[in-house]
């Protein structure tokens, strides 16, 4: 157990000897520190908390979460609350799904040098220059897929020498993907007809006015798996 | 013959005819063409400084995944075969680079930390003409269902096929592997100096004026030399000489349009694979010459 | 570079031999070599739109005048390589151009953004048109 075990790290340039058990959040609050941008949902799906950091003795620079890394010793770390990034308006109905569209919005992805630099820098461990090529040559359903974890920390974009903004583009494959590619899925669209036809107006309206005991009991004792 | 492919971004989407007409074409003669499962796009045009090592790392990337291919069996040899001259050209020429330069090479492996394996620098880039060149023109010729008979063709060749010296796949002041290609297929070849003048490349996104300038120049000689149709080996040639004439009409009142085609749409067409041919995909349309020749029936959809 | 009245006479100052030797080495070409015979400005495709002839930039370049770095032609170049079949002297015209262009482009300077291009045109470009020419003219 690391009980006691202490690290350093560095804040910004400032020592901290905090817990080893924690995570890099945890171990800034710690330290004495208030997050007031650069945090979220703590739990590794908003993309808030994007860090980076090196290890001294290492001249290999980390992207991480801090909300889910921990602390190792020698951390010198920083907060990128914010990737500057311009998400272009677009009208998903006026879309196709091919290659020009990513052409026509985000040109700048023909800058791509596959270095792979975003991949490296990826806290979630995507491999972006894939799926930043996967755009290029058109193919949406790869690209979709493998972008598929992406929480827009914004770390690939701060890094990228050819200033392109992946996770901008794995979010347009992802919604082009679902809406021409998978198409509309046939249980949702049967749901909202039986929904225009009215056939759970009754029980919605019944609900409303339910007795509050009798909803929570309800609640309570519905079932949770449909067979 | 299994060889890898490479297609290079722009044969995926706007010279989809290119890659169609190509495949089908080389599995006449005899040649699979593999498309690696990961690639990425080759970064034209090759860097030319000495110090760069970022802009190598696209195309020696790809080259890395050939041999990967060649490693799980999926092709016989290290060879790689392209398309799009462009791509040709890049690859080749990084290739050179990082077989001529030890340190660049190291410098390349350790931005590949997150690559399976290291690239040695033994795979061979050539383009399709050679690719067929090197089969022999006579099975070409065996394989002509359909000559191109009356079709006055006009081969154009453009920079990046040719040059620089020792990079190029045929003689740079005076080739003719396309002239042989086009023969065996039966068609009336018709030469013309300007089919080594470049089109102006990149400058169709900020100059078009000027690429509009350079298109004029050279189809207005191969018309006048006789030429009834075109063939590139370039997808940046088959637009600027192509959809862009769309500018040269509008600057030059006389001028006639000349359908513009890949010379892989030609092989297919002589081959007898009609459906493999993409004809509706090309600006000017090509269709009503060829109806014309009696080479295709109607339409092809 | 000091001029003088009875005709040009050219001084070289160390800072003019210190362009031509950054020149000479980005590119790798002994331009020295160049005895200016035209024969690259003979076979380019694009001299209409320079304001001074390939030959003279690489003149310009030999005796390390910065000016080479303000002119149009080098943007103007299309990486043809007409100039490195023609050059009698071995001399690769091109990888000149290139490394004047990159001295320019490595000072954060763009000759061409992205932004400028309308949707039309994004729209119809084919990729290469738009990657080729972000590798040449941005940095």
């Amino acid at each position: 157990m690391n009980e006691g075990k202490m690290v350093t790290i560095y804040v910004m340039g400032k020592k901290q000897i905090v817990p080893a058990d924690l995570t890099i959040m945890k171990a800034i609050e710690y330290a004495g520190y208030q997050f007031k941008r650069g945090a979220g949902c703590r739990g590794g799906f908003c993309g808030a908390c994007a860090s980076v950091y090196r290890k001294r003795g290492s001249y290999k620079l980390q992207g991480a979460l801090a909300c889910q890394k921990i602390v190792e010793d020698g951390m010198i770390i920083t907060q990128i609350p914010f990737s500057p990034n311009e998400k272009k308006t677009y009208n998903i109905n006026e879309l196709k799904a091919d290659a020009s569209t990513f052409l026509e919005y985000y040109p700048e992805i023909t800058r791509c040098l596959a270095c792979n630099t975003c991949t490296k820098s990826c806290p979630q461990d995507i491999m972006v220059m894939d799926y930043v090529q996967a755009a290029i040559r058109g193919d949406i359903a790869l690209t979709a897929k493998l972008s598929f974890d992406c929480i827009g920390c914004g770390l690939c974009a701060m890094r990228c020498p050819a200033e392109i903004v992946p996770f901008n583009i794995g979010q347009l494959a992802r919604r082009l993907e679902s809406k021409y590619v998978e198409g509309p899925t046939e249980h949702v669209l049967k749901r909202c007809e039986e929904v225009k036809e009215g056939k759970f107006d009754s029980e919605i309206s019944e609900l409303m006015i339910m007795d509050k005991k009798i909803l929570t009991n309800k609640y309570n004792n519905r079932e949770l798996r449909i067979k | 013959m299994k060889l890898a492919y490479y297609p290079g971004c722009t044969l995926k989407t706007t010279g989809k005819s290119f890659e169609t007409s190509a495949l089908e074409s080389a599995k006449v003669l005899g040649l699979e063409l593999v498309e690696p499962s990961r690639w990425n796009c080759c970064g034209t045009v090759h860097s030319l400084v000495k110090d760069d090592v970022m802009h190598h790392l696209a195309p020696i990337r790809n080259l890395l995944r050939i041999e990967q291919m060649q490693a799980s069996g999926r092709i016989d040899e290290k060879r790689v075969v392209t398309l799009c001259a462009m791509c040709y050209n890049t690859l080749k020429r990084s290739n050179n680079v990082f077989n001529n330069n030890s340190d660049l090479a190291r410098k390349v492996g350790e931005n590949f930390e997150n690559e399976t394996s290291n690239y040695s620098g033994g795979v061979t880039v050539e383009h399709l003409l050679e690719t067929i060149r090197s089969l022999g023109w006579s099975l070409v010729k065996d394989k002509v269902k359909k000559p191109l008979a009356g079709l006055k063709v006009a081969p154009y060749y453009g920079c990046l096929l040719l040059r620089p010296r020792g990079i190029g796949i045929d003689d740079a002041d005076n080739p003719h592997v396309m002239e042989d290609l086009l023969t065996a297929l039966g068609a009336d070849v018709v030469n013309f100096p300007f089919k080594l003048k470049c089109c102006g490349s990149y400058h169709t996104v900020e100059m078009k004026e000027v690429v509009a300038d350079l298109s004029h120049r050279i189809l207005k000689q191969a018309e006048e030399a006789g030429a009834e149709i075109v063939a590139t080996a370039c997808p940046l040639c088959e637009f600027n000489l192509g959809d862009r004439q769309i500018l040269v009409q509008k600057k030059y009142a006389t001028f006639k349009s000349i359908p513009v085609v890949y010379f892989t749409q030609l092989t297919a067409l002589a081959f007898g694979l009609e459906q493999a041919t993409s004809f509706d995909e090309n600006k000017p349309d090509p269709k009503p010459l060829l109806k014309d020749k009696g080479l295709i029936k109607g339409d092809l959809k | 570079m000091s001029y003088s009245n009875e005709g040009l006479i050219l001084r070289f100052s160390a800072e003019n031999m210190a362009f031509r030797e950054r020149v000479k080495e980005l590119s790798g070409e002994k331009i020295e070599l160049c005895f200016q015979c035209g024969a690259c400005s003979s076979g380019c495709p694009m001299t209409e739109e320079m304001d001074y002839l390939p030959s003279k930039v690489i003149r310009m370049a030999q005796i390390g005048i910065k000016e080479a770095l303000n002119t149009k032609t080098i943007w103007v170049c299309t990486t043809c390589f007409n100039c490195e079949v023609r050059c009698p002297r071995g001399i690769d015209i091109a990888n000149v151009m290139e490394a004047l262009r990159q001295l320019v482009l490595r000072t954060k300077h763009d000759n061409f953004n992205l932004d400028e291009l309308s949707p039309e045109e994004l729209k119809t470009l084919p990729q290469v048109a738009i990657l080729s020419n972000q590798r040449k003219l941005s940095a």
